[in-house]
C-alpha cells in the first residue's frame, strides 16, 4: 500500500482549483509558476513512484482512497493502481506534459483578451483527468478521467470561443466522442453482468475463465470497446474531430491531441489485451480499421496546406499504425510507438506552433518558406520530429517502433502481408507528406509577405527549450525498443524486458529467418528515404513543377484536401435526417398535433359536453347533493359487486 | 419515534405557515418586506428539516419519526407521518429549493410579491405533506393542495400565455388524480371487505391481496395519476407549456420537486400495492420510460426556447428515473432515486441560470443571444457545470445515478438498458448546442452587449447546487447509504405477497401478535386472509 500515489493527479487537480479560482486576481506571473509548476512536481512524484514500482512485487502499487459508488453487490472502489502500463504513461504525461506547460508560458505569453489563466487551468485540470485514466484501477474511474480530457479537449478547443469555427469544432470533438462513449458504457454493463466486478485487473485474470474464447459475448464486449477507442483516438469512423480539433491553441494539440488523450484508446486495448485475444474476429477488425485509418489519413495528409493540419492527419495515420499493431497483438510494440510518437509528434507540433507564433498565426505553409535561416532552432528540431516519424533509419525513435510494427504486422499469427503492404505505402507516404511540409516551410525560397517577413524571428528560450529537450527525446526514445535484429546480444531491447508478462500471450507464429525480417526494413527503410528525398528535392527545388504534378490531379487533389467529403456525407445522412426526424415528425407531428390534438380535442368536447349540462346545474344545492349520492352508489356498486 | 420527543415530521412541514400568517399582516405594496419573511421562513424551514439527514438511522427499514394521531376517526382516517430512506431527500431538497427559489426570484417578481410568496411557501407544505404522508386520505389531501398554488404561479405570474398553461396543467393532473380518488375509495372499501376495519393506513393496505382482475384497474387509475405527474409519454404535453410560461421559481419546483411526486407515487402506492398488475405491466413501463428517454431527448435538440429545451431534457431524464424504479433491483431503485435528487438540483439549476438571463434580456430563444463567454464569464461557468451534471459527465452527480440506473436495467432488459444509454449522445448534443449558441462566438446581436455578468446574490443561489453536483459526483456514499436500505425495502415489499407482507411492515408486532384472525368474507374483488 504505497500512500502517495495520489499526489500524482492530486497536484493537477490543485493547480486546477487555485487557478481557476485566484488566477484571475493573482495575474500572469503566479499562473505561470503554478500552472507548469504542479505539473513539475508531478512528474517528481511520478518519477519517484516509478522507480518504486520496479522493485515492488508483482511490478504494481496500489493506493485506495474510499469507495465510490456502492449499490448492492455493485461496489466501486477509488483505487489508483502503478503497474508497469501506467508506470510508462504517467511518465509520459507528466513528463511531455511539463514540457509543454513550459511552452505554453512563452507561447499564450501575449494572450490577455481571452485570460491566460483561464488556458492554465484548463491545461492542469487535462493532465489531472488523464492521469486519472490511466491511474483507475476500475473501468468507471477509467472512464471519469476518460470523459474529464473530452471536457478539458472540448473546453481547449473552443478557447478561441470567439470563432465560430472554434466552437463548433468544440462541440463537435465531444459528441462524436460520445457515440464511442456509448460503446464503453455498454460494455461495461455487459462486463459487470458477467464478472460482478468492474476492476480492470480482476476482469483481465477472470477472462478466460467467464468468457468463451471467440465467443458472441466477448466479440461484443470487446468491439463496443473498440467503438469507445475509435471515438477517442480517431480512427475510421469517428476520426473526423480530429482535423477540426486543431483550432485549439498549438500547445493543446500538441499534448491533447497527439501526446496523451489520442492514445487512450490505444491504452485502453492494451490495459484488456487478456480480452482482446479472446476475440480474434475483433482483433482482425481493430487491425483493419488501423490499416485503413494510417492509409486513408496519409492520402489525406498529403494534400493539406496548413502547417497543423497536416500534422493532425499524421497523427491520425500514426494512431492507426497502432492499432494495426495490437489487431496483430502486438501490444507492447504498439504501445512502444506510441511513446515515441508522443516525443516526436508533441514536437512537431510545438515546432509548428513556435513558427505560427513567430509568423503572426499565419498556418499556410504556401506563405511561408526558408524559415530556417530565421529560426535555426525551430528548423532543425522540426527536421528531426520529420526523421523520426519519417523512419530515418538507425538513430531516430520513429524507426524502431515503426518498423517493429510492420515486421509484427507481416509475421505474427494474427498478421497478414497485406497489412505490411499497407503498412509500407503508408510509412512512404509519411516521408513524403513530412518532407513536405518541412521543404514548404523551412527551406526553398521565402514566400513570406514581405510587410512581416522582417518581423519574423526565432522564439523565446521558454518555446526553444522544450523543442530541444523533446527533439533529444525523439532520437533517443527508441533506443529501449532495439529489436533483437539489430541490437543481437550487445544492446538489449529493454522495453521487451520491461512489459515481459505483463501482455496477454497469443500464439506462436511461423518462425521467419532473419534475413526476412531484414528484407523488409530494407524496403521499407529505402523507400522512406527515397520518399523523404523525393519531397525535399520537389518542394523546396522544385515548386512550380510540384504545382504542375498538383493541376494533373486535381480531382484527386480535391477528393483528399476535402477528405473525401466525409463531413458532408455525415451531415447529411446522420445530422440533419435525426435533425428533420426530430423536428418536423416527433416535435410537430406527435407533440404537438397528435398528442395535444387529442388533448385540446378532449377539452373541447369536454366544454361542449360541459355546455350541454349547464342546464342540469340551476343552483338547486339539492339536487346536487341527490346528483353526487346517486353518483357515488353507483361508482361503489360497480366497484363492490 | 420523533426526535428528542419533538414532532419533527410536522415541524418541517408547516413551518411555512408561520410565514403564510406573517405574510398576511405585510401590506400589499410592501414587496421587499415579503420576500424577506419568505425567505426567513424557508430558510427556517430547511434548518428544521436538516436534523433529519443526521438523525437518521440508515440501518432500519421501517419509517422513522413517526407521528400517528387519529383524525377523521369515524372514516380511519390518522394524521400518520413517517420518513424512510426513500422520501429522506425529496424532503431536503424540497426545503433546500424552495429556498433557492425565493432566493432565485428576488428581483423577478415585481408583482403582487406577497401573494407570490404566500403561494410558494403553501406549495411547500403541500409537497412536503405527499412526501411523509402514510395514511392514504392525507396524501391526497396534500396532493390536491399542492395543485392551486402552482396553477396560481403559472396562471399570476406566467408569461403570455399563462392561462392556457395553467389551465391544460390542472386540467391534466386533475382529471388523473379524480381517477386515483375513485381507487383509493375503492381500495378503502375493499380493505374493510377484507379486513372488516374501515382505514387509510397505507401499512394496513400493503397487506391486501386483491384478485388480479382488480389489481388491474386499480394498477392503471394509480399510475396513469404518477405517469402525468412524471411525465411519462405520452402524457407530458402539458409539461413544455407549464415550463416556459410559470416564472423561475415555479419551474424551479415544478422540476425539482413536483415531478418527483409522481416517481415517488409509483414506489409508494402503484408498486407496492398492486405486485400482480406490477409485474404483469412492467415491460409496458420500462417501454414506455425508454420512448421518453429517447423521445424527449430527440424533441429537445430541436427546441428554439431555452426554458422548452430544459423541459423537454426533463422528459428524458425522468425515463431515466422510471427505467430504474423499475428494474426493481438494487442499483435500479437506488440509481433511480439518487436521480430524482440529481434531477432536481441539476434541473433546478438549469431553470435558475436561464431565469437569470431572462431577467437582463426578458427572451430565452436562444437564437437572440451568442457570445455572453465574453461579457459573463462566471455565468458561463456556472451554466457550464450545470450544464454539464446534467449530460451526466462522470464526476458530477448525474452520473452516479445514471449508471446506476443502467446497471439495473441492464440486469433485467439488455434492450432497454442499451436503447436508454445511447441517450448519453443525444444529451450532449443538444445540451452542448444550446451552449455554443448562447456562450460561444462573437457578440452579434447587440442586444447583449454590456448584459452584466451575475452579483453575488445569484452566485450564491447557485452555490450550493454546484456543491451538491460536485459533492454527490464525487462522494455519493452519505447519500446511497441513507437509500439503500429503504431501497431494499421496497424491492422486497413488491416481490412479496401482500399476505406474506406483516412481519416486514411490522416486524417488531410480528412476535408479540402472530397473525390477525383470517376474516373471510364475501367474495368479490379481494382474496380472504
Amino acid at each position: 500500500m504505497t500512500t502517495y500515489i495520489w499526489l500524482i493527479p492530486g497536484l493537477p487537480l490543485l493547480g486546477f482549483l487555485v487557478n481557476g479560482l485566484l488566477g484571475r486576481s493573482l495575474g500572469k506571473t503566479f499562473v505561470s509558476v503554478m500552472g507548469p509548476g504542479v505539473i513539475g512536481a508531478s512528474f517528481l512524484v511520478s518519477l519517484f513512484t516509478f522507480v518504486e514500482m520496479l522493485d515492488a512485487p508483482g511490478y504494481s502499487l496500489t493506493q485506495h482512497l474510499y469507495t465510490w459508488i456502492q449499490a448492492g453487490d455493485f461496489t466501486i472502489p477509488a483505487t489508483l493502481v502503478v503497474d508497469r502500463l501506467s508506470g510508462l504513461y504517467i511518465l509520459i504525461i507528466t513528463g511531455v506534459g511539463f514540457l509543454i506547460h513550459l511552452y505554453s508560458v512563452g507561447y499564450m505569453g501575449d494572450e490577455d483578451e481571452y485570460a491566460y489563466w483561464r488556458f492554465f487551468c484548463y491545461l492542469n485540470l487535462f493532465v489531472f483527468f488523464m492521469l486519472l485514466l490511466v491511474l483507475g484501477s476500475n473501468f468507471l474511474l477509467l472512464f471519469v478521467g476518460w470523459e474529464g480530457v473530452g471536457l478539458c479537449s472540448y473546453l481547449l478547443i473552443g478557447y478561441y470561443f470567439k470563432k465560430n469555427s472554434a466552437a463548433s469544432a468544440a462541440k463537435k470533438a465531444f459528441v462524436v466522442n460520445r457515440i464511442g462513449d456509448f460503446g464503453f458504457i455498454v460494455a461495461t454493463l455487459a462486463i459487470f453482468t458477467i464478472f460482478g466486478t468492474l476492476e480492470i485487473a480482476a476482469v483481465n485474470d477472470a477472462a478466460s475463465v467467464k468468457l468463451a474464447a471467440g465467443g458472441g459475448a466477448v466479440t461484443a464486449i470487446t468491439l463496443l470497446i473498440f467503438l469507445a477507442a475509435t471515438g477517442k483516438s480517431a480512427q475510421i469512423p469517428l476520426f473526423v474531430w480530429l482535423p477540426d480539433a486543431m483550432e485549439g491553441p498549438t500547445p493543446v494539440s500538441a499534448l491533447i491531441h497527439a501526446a496523451t488523450m489520442v492514445t487512450a484508446g490505444l491504452y485502453v486495448v492494451a490495459r484488456l489485451s487478456h480480452l482482446f485475444v479472446l476475440a480474434p474476429m475483433t482483433m482482425m477488425v481493430i487491425a483493419i480499421i488501423g490499416a485503413a485509418t494510417a492509409f486513408f489519413a496519409a492520402t489525406m495528409a498529403l494534400a493539406q496546406n496548413d502547417i497543423k493540419r497536416v500534422l493532425a492527419y499524421s497523427t491520425v495515420s500514426q494512431l492507426g499504425y497502432m492499432f494495426m499493431a495490437m489487431g496483430v497483438g502486438a501490444f507492447m510494440v504498439g504501445i512502444f510507438h506510441v511513446m515515441t510518437h508522443a516525443f516526436f509528434k508533441a514536437l512537431l507540433f510545438l515546432c509548428s506552433g513556435s513558427v505560427i507564433h513567430a509568423m503572426h498565426h499565419e498556418q499556410d505553409m504556401q506563405k511561408m518558406g526558408g524559415l530556417i535561416r530565421k529560426m535555426p532552432i525551430t528548423g532543425w528540431t522540426y527536421v528531426v520530429g520529420a526523421l523520426a516519424i519519417s523512419g530515418a533509419p538507425l538513430i531516430f525513435a520513429g524507426f524502431f517502433s515503426k518498423d517493429e510494427i510492420l515486421w509484427k504486422a507481416f509475421s505474427s499469427p494474427f498478421g497478414h502481408p497485406l497489412f505490411w503492404i499497407v503498412g509500407v505505402i503508408t510509412a512512404l507516404m509519411t516521408a513524403f507528406y513530412m518532407f513536405r511540409s518541412v521543404s514548404l516551410t523551412f527551406f526553398g525560397k521565402s514566400r513570406i509577405d514581405p510587410q512581416l517577413e522582417h518581423h519574423v524571428h526565432e522564439s523565446p528560450w521558454t518555446i526553444t527549450l522544450p523543442l530541444v529537450l523533446l527533439a533529444g527525446l525523439a532520437i533517443v526514445g527508441g533506443w529501449v525498443g532495439i529489436p533483437h535484429l539489430l541490437g543481437r546480444s550487445l544492446i538489449p531491447n529493454v522495453l521487451k524486458n520491461y512489459f515481459d508478462g505483463f501482455f496477454a500471450k497469443i500464439p506462436e507464429g511461423i518462425h521467419y529467418g532473419d534475413g526476412l525480417e531484414f528484407g523488409l526494413m530494407a524496403v521499407s527503410t529505402l523507400g522512406a528515404l527515397a520518399a523523404m528525398y523525393g519531397a525535399y528535392v520537389l518542394f523546396s527545388r522544385h515548386l512550380p513543377l510540384a504545382g504542375a504534378l498538383r493541376d494533373k490531379m486535381r480531382p484527386v487533389y480535391r477528393m483528399l484536401s476535402n477528405k473525401y467529403w466525409i463531413d458532408e456525407i455525415y451531415n447529411l445522412l446522420i445530422v440533419r435526417s435525426i435533425h428533420w426526424i426530430s423536428d418536423k415528425v416527433l416535435w410537430r407531428i406527435v407533440d404537438v398535433r397528435i398528442i395535444d390534438g387529442i388533448v385540446n380535442g378532449l377539452a373541447a368536447s369536454a366544454r361542449n359536453l360541459g355546455g350541454a349540462l349547464r342546464l342540469t346545474q340551476n343552483g338547486i344545492v339539492e339536487n346536487y347533493a341527490v346528483g353526487i349520492v346517486v353518483g357515488a352508489v353507483f361508482i361503489f356498486w360497480w366497484l363492490l359487486f | 419515534m420523533t426526535l428528542l420527543g419533538i414532532p419533527i415530521l410536522t415541524l418541517v412541514i408547516f413551518s411555512p405557515l408561520v410565514g403564510v400568517l406573517l405574510l398576511m399582516f405585510v401590506g400589499r405594496d410592501s414587496g421587499e418586506l415579503a420576500k424577506w419573511v419568505a425567505l426567513i421562513t424557508s430558510g427556517a424551514t430547511f434548518l428544521v428539516s436538516l436534523p433529519l439527514f443526521f438523525a437518521f438511522d440508515s440501518a432500519t427499514t421501517q419509517f422513522q419519526f413517526v407521528e400517528r394521531i387519529p383524525w377523521i376517526v369515524s372514516w380511519g382516517v390518522d394524521y400518520h407521518l413517517g420518513l424512510d430512506g426513500i422520501t429522506l431527500f425529496l424532503v431536503l431538497m424540497t426545503t433546500l429549493l424552495t429556498v433557492v427559489a425565493v432566493a432565485g426570484t428576488w428581483s423577478q417578481t415585481t408583482r403582487h410579491v406577497r401573494e407570490f410568496m404566500i403561494s410558494l411557501l403553501l406549495l411547500e407544505v403541500g409537497m412536503n405533506g405527499v412526501f411523509v404522508s402514510l395514511d392514504v386520505f392525507l396524501f391526497f389531501v396534500f396532493w390536491e393542495v399542492m395543485l392551486f398554488p402552482m396553477y396560481f404561479l403559472i396562471g399570476v405570474w406566467g408569461s403570455e400565455r399563462r392561462l392556457y398553461a395553467a389551465i391544460k396543467f390542472v386540467v391534466y393532473t386533475m382529471s388523473a388524480s379524480a381517477l386515483m380518488m375513485v381507487a383509493i375509495l375503492a381500495m378503502y372499501f375493499y380493505n374493510y371487505r377484507a379486513t372488516g376495519v374501515f382505514t387509510f393506513s397505507l401499512l394496513e393496505w400493503y397487506q391486501l391481496d386483491l384478485l388480479i382482475e382488480v389489481q388491474y384497474w386499480m394498477f392503471a387509475a394509480f399510475a396513469l395519476a404518477f405517469a402525468v405527474k412524471i411525465p411519462m409519454f405520452p402524457f407530458h404535453t402539458w409539461l413544455p407549456d407549464a415550463h416556459v410560461e410559470a416564472p423561475t421559481a415555479g419551474s424551479v419546483i415544478l422540476a425539482g420537486v413536483l415531478l418527483k411526486m409522481g416517481a415517488y407515487g409509483f414506489i409508494r402506492f402503484a408498486l407496492p400495492l398492486f405486485p400482480g398488475a406490477t409485474t404483469e405491466f412492467l415491460p409496458w413501463l420500462i417501454g414506455l420510460s425508454v420512448v421518453g428517454i429517447i423521445y424527449g431527448a430527440l424533441v429537445c435538440m430541436v427546441q428554439p426556447d431555452m426554458k422548452k429545451l430544459v423541459a423537454y431534457s426533463s422528459v428524458s431524464h425522468m425515463g431515466f428515473v422510471m427505467l430504474g424504479l423499475f428494474a426493481l433491483n438494487d442499483q435500479g431503485v437506488q440509481g433511480g432515486i439518487l436521480q430524482m435528487i440529481n434531477h432536481g438540483i441539476s434541473t433546478g439549476g438549469l431553470f435558475l441560470v436561464v431565469g437569470m438571463i431572462y431577467e437582463r434580456r426578458h427572451t430565452k430563444s436562444i437564437a437572440e443571444f451568442g457570445g455572453l463567454m465574453r461579457g459573463m464569464p462566471i455565468y458561463a461557468t456556472l451554466f457550464l457545470v450545470i450544464v454539464l451534471s446534467s449530460i451526466g459527465l462522470p464526476g458530477l452527480n448525474g452520473f452516479v445515478g445514471e449508471y446506476l440506473i443502467l446497471v439495473g436495467a441492464y440486469q433485467v432488459n439488455k434492450t432497454a438498458a442499451i436503447i436508454a444509454a445511447s441517450a448519453v449522445i443525444l444529451a450532449a448534443v443538444y445540451l452542448l448546442w444550446m451552449f455554443q449558441r448562447v456562450f460561444f462566438g462573437e457578440v452579434t446581436n447587440p442586444k447583449n452587449e454590456g448584459t452584466p455578468d451575475l452579483n453575488w446574490r445569484e452566485v450564491s443561489v447557485l452555490a450550493p447546487l454546484i456543491f451538491l453536483i460536485v459533492w454527490v459526483g464525487v462522494y455519493p456514499s452519505p447519500f446511497l447509504g441513507k437509500i439503500e436500505t429503504s431501497a431494499s425495502h421496497f424491492i422486497q415489499l413488491v416481490h412479496t405477497k401482500p399476505a406474506e407482507r406483516r412481519a416486514m411492515l411490522f416486524p417488531k408486532m410480528a412476535s408479540s401478535q402472530e397473525t390477525k384472525p383470517a376474516v373471510a368474507l364475501r367474495p368479490g374483488g379481494v382474496k380472504t386472509r
